[in-house]
């Protein structure tokens, strides 16, 4: 039926994912040429950088499947979100142990207040992790569904404005990568850094379908159960 | 202008249960005054007056957070929430209304903490009390509706801080802003857009924090 020949995709995403990585890695460190001003402790972007651009993909699709909840109340919409958030916050979380490294092998600190894409991470890990929070202590059902859908939206729209209020808060010393002129950077960095950015985003997608796969599956099996008793 | 009946009925309706129970206006008076003190003994003799606007910040977060953790209480308790979504108005009027009481009740607790500020640390200038009216329309707007989302939860009041805090974050970086630098036109702009974007987002989705 759809659902398993859906379902086959998984194997073949996760071994995408895992050739792209592979590639991802073996340009990182041996085709992208080495920064002159920082040395081997640069090749970091190459990860640190996809990762957080992933991790804002994932939140901002689960705000698509909320607002898709909330517009057409079908429930499966839910569950998609909720996975959506939750490889997000998997991803944030490595945004801010690959940027906490980076910050120590740049500047000697594991943490600085004036990095704006550290703090902006820090923010959304605390608004993130108390979507959880709120998600766990409620009844399953439309309600929590709706809630659930109602904050995954609050965080889309917090995004932009706590950047706009890191920025207001702030002295600027993080590099600026991509300006206005365009990304920074060398014509082999830059394809380095558009594969390791579609090695991330395959990798979270296929996480994201195989935990949506897992989530159906205990329902269901769930709901066989309660056929059985 | 049957919308706005309905505001304002919701709104005298809780302001006028407060008059008559003053469960949570004495308590937030009180909160925020201790919460002075307490900063008083926590900030060291020759700390400036810029960290004290800081912690005034402090103050009145915290303040609006013990209000807001039992804003749904009277409905809640007597299972009156469910009468009031029922009710043939829009729903959206019941955040509204809710909130507008909030926003009376955390003004008139500020009417008397800057004061008390003031002569506790250092003198409130207008761009503090600009950015302290817009910081509580903001405060109101999403508390309100958090604390919507926190009552139908388990855990509730346990779990409305963990909502509101990271959301609050803009409002303290606007507020502080606004305060302690000497141009604090953008941060009082920075709080407007707050407001008006937070505002719009909870009037649009209060209805399905409510209904099933």
């Amino acid at each position: 039926m759809s659902t398993s020949s859906r379902n086959n995709h998984v194997p073949v995403l996760a071994a995408l994912a895992a050739a792209l990585i592979g590639v991802a890695i073996g340009f990182a460190f041996f085709v992208a040429p080495e920064d002159v001003d920082q040395g081997i402790s640069q090749r970091i972007f190459y990860f640190h950088v996809p990762i957080a651009l992933t991790a804002y993909s994932c939140f901002g699709w689960g705000a698509y499947k909320a607002l898709l909840l909330l517009w057409r109340k079908d429930e499966r919409y839910d569950l998609e979100s909720y996975v959506a958030i939750h490889q997000g916050t998997i991803f944030g979380s490595l945004t801010l142990l690959t940027g906490s490294i980076w910050a120590k092998a740049s500047w000697g600190h594991w943490w600085l207040w004036s990095e704006n894409q550290l703090v902006l991470f820090l923010v959304l890990f605390l608004f993130y992790s108390a979507y959880f929070m709120l998600r766990f202590s409620i009844e399953e059902g439309p309600r929590r569904a709706n809630i659930s859908a109602v904050y995954a939206l609050f965080g889309v729209v917090l995004i932009p404005v706590s950047f706009l209020a890191i920025r207001l808060a702030e002295n600027i010393i993080h590099p600026t990568v991509f300006t206005r002129e365009g990304p920074q950077m060398s014509g082999t960095m830059f394809l380095t850094f558009c594969i390791a950015w579609l090695a991330m985003t395959v990798l979270a997608y296929a996480l994201y379908r195989l935990e949506l796969l897992g989530k159906r599956l205990d329902s269901n099996l769930r709901e066989l159960r309660e056929l059985v008793t | 202008m049957t919308y706005f009946t309905d505001v304002v009925t919701l709104a005298r309706k809780d302001l006028r249960l407060e008059l008559r129970a003053r469960d949570t206006f004495p308590a937030m008076l009180l909160f925020v005054i201790s919460t002075l003190v307490i900063f008083h003994f926590a900030l060291p003799a020759d700390a400036d007056e810029v960290a004290a606007q800081g912690l005034l910040w402090v103050a009145l977060v915290f303040t609006a957070l013990l209000g807001l953790a039992r804003v749904w209480a009277p409905e809640r308790e007597s299972g009156a929430l469910e009468g009031l979504v029922l009710a043939p108005c829009d729903r959206s009027a019941i955040w509204l209304g809710k909130a507008t009481a909030v926003f009376v009740f955390l003004g008139a607790v500020e009417l008397v903490a800057l004061p008390a500020f003031g002569l506790f640390f250092a003198p409130v200038d207008a761009a503090t009390v600009a950015g302290v009216i817009l910081a509580s329309i903001g405060i109101c707007a999403v508390g309100t509706l958090l604390a919507a989302m926190a009552a139908a939860s388990r855990t509730r009041e346990l779990v409305l801080p963990l909502l509101f805090l990271p959301l609050a974050i803009p409002l303290v970086v606007g507020g502080v802003g606004a305060s302690v630098s000497p141009d604090p036109g953008r941060y009082l702009a920075f709080l407007a857009l707050y407001d008006g974007i937070f505002a719009v987002l909870c009037w649009a989705s209060f209805e399905y924090v409510v209904s099933e």
